[in-house]
């Protein structure tokens, strides 16, 4: 089997430190200039049939990426199987709806208030039910997403099944306005929206949480048993996962301009529970790979419009058999010491000289 | 907030709540069944019996040449359209939920992976088997052909017993005797129990354990295939769907009862099925759901495990 995380790691490891910032900036460059990618008469493949391309790029794919990110640190990170992701969403966007209609805060302002009320809700739904394990953690999650959908729904004063329509758009930065012409903007801000999740979860992986998660995720009896407040380290996984979805939901609902309960339906945790075990769980390139493939690849096929769910249903049930561990799966053992890593390069460029010596001796 | 409601309906609710009951008891056990054994959510438990609730109703209008305006049977004719349906049912909800562990989950487990991956796995032909049955009835659904008169066996102050709540309870409650017994006394039953309590060890006794996981999964699928048929003589309609929202609940039934314990399937689903008439009389029925999910939050508050769960390892399946 082929393994695309391995090669792309190595070839990461050989590279110094300039080879790499000035790929990583090129990379980002590159993203950025993502929207513009299906205007040339070559990458015409790339555009989608029915909705624009760009704002494809916006919703679902950004928005997908973004949340697959949050789901990945609550399921790939610290284990924790949650078939609710999508109430942090809708949370998200109902405090934009709300609060930017019924006051004159604008959307930057409304974004940490959106996001606060998600990790509110996370860390609110934590305390009781993180004791619970495994398939019953899954239930109650499943639980609370449906009640967060059905109490928005029944609820008239925020539009019930009508939603809130006419949410703002937020205001320019730079002289760029945000509005509906103009997804290219909206999926700026999203990448850097993306970019800063990622910063973050690379951030805390290696820190203590990153470690607390892990060992979680690995045994979480061993984890007590070690001293590791589990409890402490679960709700702060959980809160920062919902931060993230209440933030997407934020974004969410200032371009869509409206808010309403049937767009937070069961199946979109489930759709982005599939983003974040297809593309590979807890690997954070294997999780934007896989949030990119699920999100745009239904939209490119739209044009067997009715059959497209079929589709799709058939290439998780392939993918995941050839490929049971995602697309690009996690490496084994994440957490060497530096003197390991060092020790682990010294040992290969050895084995490397070794080789060359030994070959031109066979010569 | 209707108080008075459960008060002067009590024995209807009841009724009502119990045949719900009993169909949820059967969903779940073929819940609970494949999560003793595998650990794993099955997934597609609820488009198997989607799958169920229309051979039911195939079979009563092409083999039985039944349609909307025919009449209700009578006598002889009834017991046997009535037996050849749920055979109908049960051996299609039976076939699909072994072909499903085949193509879903037996490559998968035989290397070994996470659960995540076969659920997802789950997912997949979920969506692929309820996306099909979209395709072929254009979205619509399909109400089937009243096969089974309904009338009231008996009335007490104005309380009646309809026939087909009647049917729904007496063989929910005799099909789950006969998996109880099933997995309590056979051989295989006892294979089953070996399985769900460690595979690794029950392979070492020489346990064929592909063999057990898909009868684990065909008795599953019949007894889900059994509730689907059920279900259509009491709610007589159908749609691509319909094991969406039904599914869920049995789901949360099984939990409930703690999940991979037969007896815990019945208690839960019982709980269930009172709790959301009585919850739907007395808030509206738009809160059933969110009842529901507050009852299952309160349950495990107390209990971790469910109402008779994990704990108990000899009666799990």
């Amino acid at each position: 089997m082929l393994n695309l995380r391995d090669k792309g790691a190595q070839l990461w490891e050989d590279w110094n430190r300039s080879k790499r910032v000035a790929f990583v900036l090129v990379m980002i460059f590159g993203v950025f200039l993502l929207p513009y990618a299906g205007d040339f008469s070559f990458t015409n493949i790339l555009n989608t049939p029915i909705a624009s391309y760009q704002a494809i790029l916006v919703y679902p794919v950004g928005m997908y990426i973004l949340m697959a990110l949050g789901l990945n640190i609550v399921v790939g990170k610290s284990g924790l199987l949650d078939l609710g992701y999508v109430a942090f969403f809708a949370i998200g966007a109902y405090t934009a709806a709300i609060l930017g209609t019924k006051t004159t805060l604008n959307i930057w302002e409304i974004l940490p208030m959106g996001m606060g009320f998600a990790m509110l809700a996370g860390v609110l739904l934590g305390i009781p039910t993180l004791r619970l394990r495994g398939d019953y953690l899954a239930i109650v999650t499943l639980g609370f997403g449906e009640i967060v959908r059905i109490a928005v729904l029944n609820t008239n004063s925020i539009g019930g099944p009508n939603g809130i329509p006419g949410v703002p758009n937020p205001p320019s930065i730079l002289g760029q306005s945000f509005d509906l012409a103009n997804p290219a903007h909206f999926f700026w801000i999203v990448v850097v929206m993306i970019l800063f999740v990622i910063w973050m979860v690379r951030r805390l992986s290696i820190r203590r949480p990153g470690r607390a998660w892990e060992a979680i995720r690995q045994d979480e009896d061993v984890a007590i048993l070690m001293g590791v407040p589990t409890l402490r380290y679960k709700i702060w996984s959980f809160s920062i996962g919902a931060a993230v979805g209440g933030a997407a939901g934020v974004i969410f609902a200032s371009q869509q301009m409206l808010v309403a309960p049937q767009t937070f339906t069961f199946n979109v945790s489930v759709l982005i529970l599939s983003c974040v075990v297809f593309g590979g769980m807890g690997n954070i390139w294997g999780v934007v790979l896989g949030a990119t493939i699920l999100s745009y690849f239904p939209e490119r096929i739209r044009f067997i419009s009715s059959a497209r769910q079929l589709v799709f249903g058939l290439a998780l049930i392939i993918t995941m058999n050839l490929r049971p561990d995602g697309l690009l799966p996690r490496k084994k053992r994440e957490h060497l010491s530096l003197e390991e890593r060092e020790a682990a390069k010294a040992a290969k460029a050895a084995l490397k000289q070794a080789k060359k010596s030994n070959s031109g001796a066979n010569k | 907030m209707n108080f008075s409601v459960v008060q002067s309906q009590f024995f209807p609710l009841l009724i009502n709540g119990l045949a719900l009951g009993f169909i949820y008891v059967l969903i779940s056990v073929g819940y609970t069944m494949v999560y003793g054994v595998l650990r794993l959510i099955n997934f597609a438990n609820s488009e198997i019996f989607m799958l169920g609730t229309f051979a039911t109703i195939i079979v009563s209008r092409t083999v039985f040449k039944f349609d909307i305006n025919s009449q209700p049977s009578h006598g002889m004719k009834l017991l046997i359209v009535l037996l050849c349906c749920l055979l109908a049912s049960m051996l299609t909800s039976g076939v699909v939920a072994v072909l499903v562990e085949i193509v879903a989950y037996r490559r998968l487990r035989s290397r070994g992976t996470n659960r995540l991956g076969s659920l997802i796995s789950a997912i997949g032909t979920s969506i692929v088997l309820s996306e099909g049955v979209r395709l072929l009835t254009h979205s619509l659904p399909e109400s089937s052909p009243r096969v089974l008169s309904k009338f009231y066996i008996f009335t007490i102050h104005g309380v009646g017993l309809r026939i087909d709540q009647f049917l729904v309870i007496i063989s929910g409650a005799l099909f789950f005797f006969a998996v109880d017994r099933f997995v309590k006394l056979t051989r295989i039953g006892k294979a089953i129990r070996a399985v769900s309590m460690s595979e690794e060890n029950s392979r070492l006794m020489g346990i064929n354990l592909n063999r057990v996981i898909s009868i684990t999964f065909l008795v599953g699928g019949l007894v889900t295939g059994a509730a689907a048929f059920l279900y259509e003589t009491v709610y007589e309609t159908t749609v691509f769907n319909v094991g969406f929202n039904l599914g869920i609940a049995a789901f949360t039934a099984a939990v409930l009862g703690g999940i991979g314990n037969l007896r815990g399937a019945f208690y839960g689903g019982l709980t269930l099925g009172l709790a959301e008439e009585f919850f739907s009389a007395v808030l509206g029925t738009q809160w059933k759901e969110v009842t529901v999910f507050v009852v299952l939050v309160l349950v495990l508050l107390v209990r971790p495990n469910g109402l008779f769960g994990e704990a108990i390892q000899q009666s799990r399946v």
